[in-house]
Parts: C-alpha cells; structure tokens; sequence
C-alpha cells in the first residue's frame, strides 16, 4: 500500500470482493468464554451473576437488577467470574467469563417465544446476535421510513457480511419479510457490492426487498455513504440513520434473526473475516466469546512481540493488547499485523500540505480541523471546522507525510465532545430541576 | 500473565503511503537541481559557491535555533536545505557570503522558526527573505551590477530591468527560445527557464507541488502580461520575456507553492495562484520594482487564509 509514483491521482482503494464462497474454518467451542456486556461494572448488590451459577448455551442473563438490558450467554458451563473491562476511551463495560462444559444444552426459552416473530420478541431475544441488530435502539413502536440492510463490509480486506449474504440468500429473504412484518411494511433495500449481482436476485428479492449495487471503491461502504447511495440523502452530521428514521441493519443480522426463528435457537456463533499478515483472508466461524488465540492457533497465524492485533480492518479498526480478547458479536474481522509493517506516527507539526483536504471524502478542511484538535479546542473544531461531519475513514491519516495520528485526534475530539455535551445537558437538567424546587418551596412559603 | 506477549497498541489507519516529510522536500531540490546546475554552469564557481553557501548555512541556522530553543532537531525533514537552495538559486552568483549567510538567517529564522517551524510560516520564508534583502542591500540584488564581469554571447543585460529603464523594445532581441534554453542574464537559479519547468512538471505530476497554484500563477501572468502587451505593445513588453525571465518560473513552481503558506482547497488555489501572476504583472509594468514575483508572492501568503475559507461544504452540514 504505497503511494503512487503519480500522486495527482488520488489513490484508489478497491473492496476485496470475491465472486464465489470462500469456505469458513469452523472453531471448535472453547473451552472458556467471555462476553463484553456494554454497562460499566459494579460491584454491588444489583449484580445478579455470580461465580458458579449454571448457564445454558442461549439463556437470557439479567446482569443488574436496576438494568433491563441482558446478556446471552453463548456457551453451555458455569460462570467464572466477573469484572471490568475498559474498551476504546474508557469505554466501561462488564466482563463476564464462563467456563464451559463439556456436553451442550440450548435453553429453550426462546423456543417457547418464537411461535411468532413480533418486534418484542426480537427485542427481548435477539439485541445480541451475530451483526448486533440495532434492536436495542428501537422503541416500542417501529415505523422507520426504511429499512437498509447492508451487504457491505465497510472496511478495506473485509468479506463478512458479503460472504454471509453469499451463502444465506434464503435465511436474508426470510429475514427480509419477517423485518417488513415488525416494521409496518416499510420499504427494505439491500445494498450489496456489485460482485453480488448475480446473486442480487435470490437475495431478498421474493419478499420484496429491492438490491442496490454499490461501487467498490473505499470508503463506498461505510454506511454514510451507503445511505446516500441507497436513499440519495445524507444523513446530518452527528446525526445517527435512526434520528431520520432509517434502520440499518447488517446482512448477518438479518440472517441471524431468521435463523433463529427458524431453528427456534438464538445464533451464537459469529461469522469473521480473519486477515493474516501476508493480508490473505480466511472465513472462520466461531462461537461468541471465543478468545483469538483460538482463531490464531487453528489457522495458524504466530504472533511475536510487537506485532498487532487489529479488530477490524486496517482503515478503521482497533488494536487489542492481548490474545485473550474474544470474538463478539460485532467482530467482522481480525487482522493480525507483523511488527515490520506496522506504520509509526511522528511528531512532526502540520506542514499544510493539504493532502488530507484533498482525500478526505466528507469535504472537510482536515488541516484546519486537526490543528484545533490538537489545541483541545473541540468546540470551535465542531462549530467551525466539520468535526461531526467526519465519517471515520482514516484516509487522511493515510496520506499525511507528517504522519500525524489526524484520526485518532478526530475519534477523541468526538468524544471528548460528546462527554462535554452530556455534562453541559446534565447541569441543565439539574439546574432545571433546582429551579423547579425554589419554586415549589416559594410556593409553599405562599401558601 | 505468564508469557503474555506484548502487542503494539495504537491507532487506526494501521496502514500508511509512506509519504514523509524529507521525500518531499528532496524531490522539490531534486526538482530544483537542472535549473541550479545550469546556473553553476553558466556563472561559474562564484554561483556554486553561493548555492553550497545558503544550503550550509540554512542548514547551520535551523540547527542553531533547535538547540537555542531547545526544541527536537528538525534538519532531518530536509525543509532548511530546500529553503537554502531556493534562496540561493534567487541570488545573483556574485552575491557576497555575508549577504548570502544573513539571507539564510532571516529566511530560517525570521521566515519560519519564529512561527514555530515548518508549517507554521505564514509567508514563504525565501520571499521574506529577499524582500529584506531588496530593501536593505538593493545593489547586491541588481543583475546587471552583479554580472558587470561577466562576458556571454548574448545581451548581458537583465530582462526584466532593461524593460524597465529602457522600454520594450530593448528586449527584442530575446526570443522565446533563448530565455527558455537559459540565454539570458539573472539570478543563478532562474534564468534556465526550460529546466524550471520540467523540474516543476515532474513535481506536479508527482503531487509534491499543487499544479492548481503552478498554472494559475503563470495563466495569471500570461493574461495580465497579454493584455498589457496588446494594448500599448511599445510600452509594455509581450508574454514570453514575463514568463520565461526573472523570477516568474521559480516562483510559480517552487515559492508560490510553499505549503505552509498557501491555500488547499480548489478554487482557493486557482484564484492564489491568479492573483499571484496578474500582481507580478502589474508591479512590473506599472510599479516601482524591477521585478514582482517576490512581492506578489508576498502579497498573496498575506491572503492566503482568508482565500482558503472558501471550501465545499463538509458532507451532512446543516445549515
Ligand atoms: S477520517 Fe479524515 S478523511 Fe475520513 S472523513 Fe474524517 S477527516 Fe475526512
Ligand atoms: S496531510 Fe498532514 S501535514 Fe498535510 S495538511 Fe493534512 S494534516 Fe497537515
């Protein structure tokens, strides 16, 4: 991946995207699991999950009682333990880990649910499948304006969800009519990259759903880029697609939600694009909460020191520091990196050499940008300078011969941000609330 | 843990282009080297004593502020080398080393470290520095003082100040041809006006220069210079003398171009590098100076923010 001998012509990043079935290594159950369940961890009474509590393969966990969220437990065996874990910029969330037994057993509460497939039902069952369904975002009602079910893999190197969509086309159909039943009939719209077509027709294509090609070059198929593609409009900047009422929701998903109504079980195990350092690809498919040395160890992928764990792909996605990291349901893909490749970052100031202006497919004056951000002035970088309107591509990262880390400035400015925005709304509440109490009491001094 | 290996930690792109900053300031003084080497060529040992001299000596100043300021040693990123060629390349060959070493210091120093480096300059450090020089030691600049030792065997007179004390027609006996194969008088870098430009299509189609700024510099003068020259052509001299004499190549290629102090975004670099030729123009024809790139170049940087604020709009902006 270098650049050009011309670089007047922008580079040009075509999505791997092959024409046929690429047959998945299938990993065998680990023998210990471990679930990321994205609420910070307490140690409190509310904690309903303790060591040693039996878990089937399937059942529903309640992890604190003051929380309607749930967890599924992939595997079959005993809980180990529970604890902290930190994600990308502190993200809390509660680790829980099992030890799994030797004979499987599917709890059968979901079977006795799925006699019909009725948005409480997804609800209640399937927030945690395979793709991560955005179910938990939906309300009670779901009247979207339309539904995009996405058979792109946004990332560069990244077959998942094509290659799902590739051998599922009955389960996608299905799918496709039990989302339109949940969703009032709302029209549904698979995007697919154009090695697809062929198998466009089979796709969805009986219950309704219409296929859109989109093109293979990189960043077509982020979902930004997705939606103007398919719906011809853009959604707002710091804006979700669900705040205009659009439902995205990834090919495995789909498939995963029809699956599961038909087996009467809830899907556990992942489909992932394994991407080796000589950027070969392997399909693997494995139980959620399998650690990746598993993965590694089956398809033979050494890792030494100072060499890189990537989940997901090389444009966007995030390294992990230990080998124990476990499949999820949303990891579509792990890149292991040798220690040779690995680019470094300098600390070299913005020459303005507008590289990056020139690359950066959300027209944002990125020279601009990052030097806010750098200044930590993320308000004027927001209000002035496009920061929401970044839609995390990493391409300008990409071509910056200072080498400055521009993206990772722009993802912390955004949370940074967000972090600010929640504060500022919270003393508004608060103050809101305070003023509401004087009043009462200035009532109640009247009276 | 036991035997946890340890894995690199960082962030997303995990891939890059390879682009850094030295490659990119070793292409434009490779791209600058046919144009120099002609000069050396052309002037003698006094012109490369005076190129080593400003390469050296920037080099020596921008090691000098590091360590004063004590910041990390930036001479890696090849940016003070390029400054020191292209100011010595914009000097006569007969320039003395002090005028040459004081250059390189109000270049480096003045023109960029005191911005806080490369980057940060907001006016290209080669222009600061030979307007200071313009303004306080003019007759070091003259040409045609500088080469009066010189014998050519072509007029060894100085274009662009010929036209200016003498008019048009002292220049006449310059074709197109000769100021473009170097047959005329100036400073050491500029007069090979075919090896500027083929230094300065080879940076453009390599993407180290904006070819947006390059071309709109030169279109810039071309039509102001036309439209001077169609006019009143016994006053005002044709095209060709303002293109290819003087700092014009030079500076549409290589200074106009300076990132630090020039717009990214399209239209802003169309109307920069417009703006640039059609002022080189008119302070030639109608202003005091013998020539004017330096100052419209000048001009220009001053602009230069204010232009760039014209940019499409970010994708999903509201309002
Ligand atoms: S990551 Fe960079 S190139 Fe991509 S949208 Fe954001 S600012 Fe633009
Ligand atoms: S690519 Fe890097 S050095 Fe060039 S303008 Fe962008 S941030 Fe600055």
């Amino acid at each position: 991946m270098k650049r050009s001998f011309f670089g007047l012509a922008k580079p040009r990043f075509a999505y791997d995207s092959p024409d046929s079935v690429l047959t998945p290594e299938r990993i065998p159950t680990p023998k210990k699991a471990t679930i990321y369940y994205n609420r910070p961890y307490r140690r409190t009474d509310a904690l309903l999950i303790k060591p040693g509590d039996a878990v089937k393969t399937g059942q529903k966990l309640s992890v604190y009682a003051d929380d309607p969220g749930y967890a599924i437990s992939p595997v079959t065996g005993a809980v180990a333990y529970v604890s902290a874990y930190q994600g990308d910029f502190g993200a809390a969330c509660t680790a829980i880990h099992f030890d799994v037994a030797e004979t499987e057993e599917i709890d059968d509460a979901f079977a006795r649910a799925a006699g019909e497939a009725t948005l409480e039902t997804l609800k209640d069952y399937l927030a945690h499948i395979p793709g991560n369904p955005p179910l938990e975002a939906l309300g009670e009602d779901f009247h979207p304006r339309a539904i995009v079910i996405n058979a792109m893999d946004p990332d560069l190197l990244v077959l998942t969800n094509q290659q799902v969509a590739r051998r599922n086309a009955a389960l996608l159909t299905k799918g496709v009519s039990i989302l339109k039943s949940i969703a009032h009939g709302a029209p549904v719209v698979v995007a697919m990259p154009k090695s697809l077509s062929r198998a466009a027709g089979g796709i969805g294509g009986a219950s309704g759903a219409e296929a859109r090609l989109i093109d293979d070059a990189y960043p077509a198929g982020l979902p930004v880029f997705v939606l103007k593609e398919v719906l011809g409009e853009v959604v707002p900047a710091g804006k979700t697609p669900l705040d205009i009422g659009v439902a995205v929701f990834t090919a495995e998903a789909v498939a995963g939600i029809a699956k599961a109504f038909e087996t009467k079980q809830i899907p556990v195990t992942k489909t992932l694009t394994l991407i080796k350092k000589d950027l070969s690809q392997t399909m693997v498919e494995a139980r959620i909460g399998t650690p990746l040395k598993d993965i590694f160890a089956i398809c033979g992928v050494t890792l030494e020191d100072r060499d890189r764990i990537i989940i997901g792909g090389p444009m966007t996605g995030a390294t992990i520091y230990s080998d124990e990291y476990p499949v999820g349901p949303d990891t579509d893909a792990v890149m292991a990196q040798d220690s040779g490749d690995v680019s470094l970052v300098s600390d070299q100031p913005c020459t303005n050499c507008g590289e990056c202006v020139r690359i950066c497919p959300a027209n944002i004056a990125v020279n601009m940008l990052v030097r806010f951000c750098e200044a930590r002035q993320y308000e004027t970088a927001a209000d002035e300078y496009d920061l929401r309107s970044c839609v995390e591509c990493g391409l300008c990262t990409f071509v910056c011969p200072s080498r400055i880390p521009i993206f990772q400035y722009l993802r912390l400015a955004k949370y940074e941000l967000n972090r600010l925005e929640e504060e500022m709304d919270k003393t508004a509440v608060e103050a809101e609330t305070s003023a509401e109490e004087t009043e009462e009491t200035a009532e109640g001094t009247d009276a | 843990m036991p035997n946890q290996k340890k894995f690199i930690v960082s962030h997303a792109p995990f891939w890059h282009n390879g682009s850094n900053l030295s490659e990119r300031s070793y292409h434009i003084m490779l791209a600058a080297v046919p144009a120099a080497l002609f000069g050396v060529v052309q002037f003698g040992m006094p012109a490369l004593g005076v190129l080593s001299l400003a390469i050296s000596s920037a080099i020596l100043w921008e090691l000098a502020f590091n360590r004063v300021s004590r910041m990390p040693d930036s001479i890696g990123d090849g940016n003070a080398a390029l400054i020191g060629l292209l100011l010595g390349m914009t000097l006569p060959a007969t320039a003395p080393w002090w005028f040459v070493v004081v250059g390189t210091f109000v270049a480096i120093v003045v023109g960029k470290q005191i911005y806080g480096g490369i980057g940060g300059n907001p006016f290209n450090p080669v222009a600061v520095a030979l307007a200071v020089l313009m303004l306080s030691w003019y007759k070091y600049l003259d040409v045609d003082v500088a080469l009066i030792n010189y014998s050519f065997d072509f007029p060894a007179l100085y274009p662009m100040a010929a036209i200016k004390h003498f008019g048009p027609a002292s220049v006449d006996s310059f074709t197109a041809a000769d100021l473009l194969m170097g047959r005329q008088t100036g400073a050491i870098g500029a007069t090979f006006g075919l090896g500027l430009i083929l230094g300065g299509a080879y940076l453009m189609l390599r993407g180290f220069i904006r070819w947006e700024i390059s071309l709109a510099f030169l279109a810039g003068v071309l039509i102001t210079s036309g439209a001077f020259a169609a006019n009143d052509p016994a006053r005002f001299a044709n095209p060709a003398i303002h293109l290819f004499s003087g700092y014009t190549l030079i500076g549409a290629f290589f200074l106009a171009t300076d990132d630090s102090s020039s717009p990214t975004n399209f239209v802003p670099m169309l109307l920069y590098g417009l703006l640039g030729g059609v002022m080189t123009v008119l302070i030639r024809n109608i202003g005091a100076y013998v020539d004017g790139v330096i100052l419209a170049i000048l001009i220009i940087n001053t602009i230069n923010p204010l232009l760039d604020k014209i940019r499409p709009k970010a994708l999903g902006k509201v309002a």
